[in-house]
């Protein structure tokens, strides 16, 4: 069966299972890997993407449920990683292993879109996402620093 | 499957010297060579770097990238002696081969935080080799003495003539030349490159998704497979009906392997879907009743009797008999998972002229190794491609992912990427050993130790993976850290209980120390408290003649407010130790709500690794390692029932999170020592700072983890 969706500005008709995760659309159908499987629950944010500007897991959610939306990865965040959240993530030297970082930027950038100027709390409220590497210190940091750009 | 595993460390030793054939020395190849792997344009000077007419300097990092910043402080040595401008620097997986075999392990794979410590000098001497290669290169078009030309960022230098000639100009010619023997290296002081805060080459492409993992690669034809093994562990594959997988739409094919069955489709969820839908039959083996209870059981009761020594010094049961006071604990932890972020996944090309794999791998070696004895071909016939690792923590060591990858490649005779499930990754794990301890000790009239005795009961794990390591009973992986104490203990014995069970164990992050720091940390508190003594003073007056270890712990207690009153409400734990090379000391400061919610305010931490190549990565990984051993300590728990594993995603074995993350503070403590690891250091003494913080906060000693288990939770 056939699903049109809209990702990074561009419509894609993609043939699977409506019921299809849209992360395993993202990644093996049109091959945006930047957005990362990790417990397939919901539970690491990982596969965070923006679905109409807000942040989603999109390992959970149907791409059938996405038809008709907007949806960016971290490949549409921005051109050429000048995104404020991008700039502010290689200003602190933020990823070690990488893997969670799609998401935590995706969570980051959502957070910020809606909440300019972030505390604390709403920072820990908003990103949730695991990091095994345990950069969250210099996430923290990062989200402050983009904040004030 | 399991003999594949059994490598021995001398069999690696002896293929490894045949293909290195003439290179022993090592890192010189000539240009055009097989691994020279130039392009256009681009001239290999050697083994490890290649210049492109642009003046970009490509080069190639033999350990794998899994977040502990080797991507850049590899390549940082290599520029430091080439003298080059450090924006002209890029880094590039090298291919398996044994020229880039770890120094210190004899085969290529990275671990033991021992990628600086074996790269350090021929890393040094190939930046340095080609430099001189170039000076010769320019002398010899310049008609001048090579002596009076210099190489300075990127670039060589007649001063006289004011002639100069960028490295990407001189490099065609350079690579012509015989490289010279041997070239003398910087003095440290001399360094402007080792010593700073380089920033990472890996960052900007892990930023906006380009980053390549495992998990990530895409081939002409390829398929994709997610896989079942037995879920009790040793099981086997009986039958399984393929129907129901073969109905749903995009699977192309059941491969029933020995242990797993895998289903192969068009796209990891009807993969998935298509595993779902099966009902594999297991003989589930001899270790189906295997649990908990009967694995601490049999490690309670081998506490009970003499193990083998690991460390005798004096006399400790005597000295125990005449102590004016004893002490005795009981300490327990159990297995742990390593839960990559990334699932484990590999690649596999099986043609019939040979085989490709690619994969996020810490071991190179073991996979040509592996792969070469499971098709009758030679090693060097396996070719490998190192991905980013999405993590690795010592579970990418092992090659079982990878062999499933290529079985199913052969059986569909098509590439194969193979991805597990994040519940066969937390299921088919190589677990960090449960573990337990008897410690005891002796005080004299003044509270000082004068005996102590440590008895340990554990898996092993060197018994399967480097057998050769073990010898009269003593796996040195189960006793570090408990065997070598620094503290003066007049009169010390330390045993060891070799035990084995049905759950496979590894390498997990700083290996036996992430458990004995606990113990031994943990009961030294205890001594500290039993003699009414500041744990800190206590710890120093042991340490007479380790000033290192002295400086590191007073530099972390000095750094936490130790001495001083902490805030109100919250109570500091200290522990101190030394594993890879590296000393560490920790003070963590918490508080406690209703006697069960601890936040974690702040990590102090001091670190000596002899010298630092990048303190950016210094600080990252004793940050890293910090919220790795405290994520164990307070939740890390796997549990057996049924010969299986009950955990089986993150909401059953959880993570530290944002929001319970401590502020983290790392002093790094330049001593010019040898040089130590940075990437496990960092996690022994998180553990039992923790738990020393939390009996200054509650008067509860914790003497087995998680601390979940004992109602504690984080907030």
């Amino acid at each position: 069966m056939a699903v049109s969706i809209k990702v990074n500005g561009t419509e894609r008709r993609v043939e699977v299972d409506p019921e299809t995760p849209l992360l395993w659309v993202l990644r093996d159908t049109l091959g945006l890997t930047g957005t990362k499987f990790g417990c397939g629950i919901a539970a690491c944010g990982a596969c965070t993407v923006h679905v109409d500007g807000a942040a989603i897991r999109s390992c959970v959610t149907p791409v059938e449920a996405v038809a008709g939306s907007e949806v960016t990865t971290i490949e549409g965040l921005s051109p050429d990683r000048g995104h404020a959240v991008q700039v502010a993530w290689i200003a602190e030297q933020v990823p070690q292993c990488g893997y969670c970082q799609s998401g935590m930027i995706m969570a980051a950038a959502a957070l910020l879109s809606e909440t300019p100027r972030p505390s604390d709390s709403e920072i820990d409220e908003a990103v949730t996402n695991i990091c095994r590497c345990g950069t969250y210190a210099r996430v923290r940091r990062a989200i402050h620093r983009a904040a004030r750009a | 499957m399991q003999t594949l595993f059994n490598f021995s460390r001398r069999r690696f030793l002896q293929n490894g010297a045949a293909a290195a054939g003439g290179l022993v020395l090592g890192f010189h190849l000539p240009a055009g060579g097989r691994l020279a792997r130039a392009a256009a344009g681009e001239a290999a000077i050697n083994a490890w770097l290649r210049i492109a007419p642009d003046d970009t300097i490509t080069v190639t990092v033999a350990h794998s990238e899994m977040g502990q910043g080797v991507y850049t402080s590899l390549p940082m040595l290599v520029a430091e002696e080439l003298e080059v401008d450090w924006t002209k620097v890029r880094a590039e997986f090298a291919p398996a081969d044994q020229v880039y075999r770890n120094r210190l392990f004899g085969i290529q794979a990275t671990g033991g935080s021992t990628s600086i410590r074996s790269s350090f000098d021929h890393l040094r001497q190939a930046g340095a080799t080609a430099r001189e290669m170039l000076r010769r290169a320019a002398a010899e078009a310049w008609g001048v003495p090579v002596e009076a030309c210099r190489g300075q960022a990127g670039r060589v230098v007649h001063e006289a003539s004011g002639r100069a000639a960028g490295y990407g100009e001189l490099a065609a010619a350079a690579a012509k030349l015989e490289p010279p023997a041997e070239v003398p290296l910087k003095k440290p002081g001399d360094w402007g490159l080792i010593g700073t805060a380089v920033a990472r080459l890996d960052v900007p492409a892990k930023v906006d998704g380009s980053a390549g993992f495992g998990i990530d690669v895409k081939l002409p034809g390829m398929l994709i497979a997610t896989v079942l093994a037995s879920p009790v562990f040793g099981g086997r594959l009986k039958s399984v009906d393929e129907t129901p997988a073969l109905a749903v739409k995009g699977v192309r094919a059941v491969v029933p392997l020995e242990s797993a069955v895998a289903v192969v489709a068009e796209g990891y969820w009807p993969a998935l879907k298509g595993l779902e839908a099966l009902a594999p039959v297991w003989d589930e083996g001899p270790h189906a009743a295997m649990s908990d209870a009967t694995i601490r059981a049999e490690l309670s009761a081998a506490l009970k009797q003499d193990g083998a020594v690991a460390h005798n010094e004096g006399d400790a049961t005597a000295a125990l008999a005449g102590a004016d006071r004893r002490l005795e604990a009981a300490y327990e932890v159990p297995y742990l998972a390593h839960a990559t972020m990334e699932p484990m996944n590999a690649t596999a090309r099986v043609t019939d002229t040979g085989v490709e794999v690619w994969a996020p791998t810490q071991g190179q070696g073991p996979i040509q190794h592996a792969v070469a004895g499971l098709l009758g071909i030679a090693p060097a016939q396996v070719k490998v491609h190192t991905t980013f690792l999405g993590g690795g923590f010592g579970r990418r060591f092992e090659t079982d992912f990878v062999v499933q990858a290529v079985l199913v490649s052969k059986a569909v005779g098509a590439p194969v990427k193979l991805v597990w499930s994040r519940e066969e990754d937390m299921r088919q794990d190589f677990y960090r050993p449960a573990a337990m301890a008897r410690l005891r000790a002796g005080l004299n009239a003044t509270g000082e130790p004068v005996a102590w005795h440590v008895r340990l009961a554990a898996p092993s794990i060197m018994s399967r993976a480097l057998p050769d390591y073990v010898k009269d009973g003593i796996d040195p992986s189960s006793v570090e850290g408990a065997a070598d104490s620094p503290y003066a203990f007049a009169n010390q014995r330390v045993e060891y209980a070799m035990r084995h069970f049905g759950v496979p164990v590894g390498f997990w992050r700083s290996v036996g120390n992430s458990q004995n720091a606990f113990f031994v940390e943990s009961f030294l508190d205890e001594l500290a408290h039993a003699a009414d003594r500041d744990p800190l003073a206590y710890r120093l007056g042991l340490l007479g003649d380790h000033p290192r270890h002295r400086k590191v712990l007073e530099t972390a207690a000095q750094a936490a407010g130790w001495g001083r009153a902490a805030p109100e409400g919250r109570f500091r734990g200290i522990a101190l130790h030394e594993s890879f090379g590296s000393i560490a000391a920790e003070v963590a400061e918490i508080s406690v709500a209703k006697g069960r919610e601890i936040k974690l305010h702040r990590m102090t931490c001091a670190i000596d690794c002899g010298r630092t190549i990048n303190p950016d990565t210094v600080v990252a990984q004793m940050e890293s390692g910090i919220v790795y051993g405290l994520t164990a300590a307070l939740f890390g728990r796997i549990t057996i029932a049924a010969g299986r594993v009950q955990e089986g995603n993150f909401d059953s074995y959880p993570m530290l999170d944002l929001a319970q993350m401590p502020e983290v503070e790392v002093r790094i403590v330049e001593s010019g020592a040898a040089l130590g690891g940075v990437g496990e250091p960092g996690t022994p003494p998180a553990a039992p700072a923790l738990a020393n913080a939390l009996f200054a906060a509650t008067g509860k000693r914790i003497r087995s983890l998680p601390l979940s288990r004992h109602g504690f939770s984080a907030v």
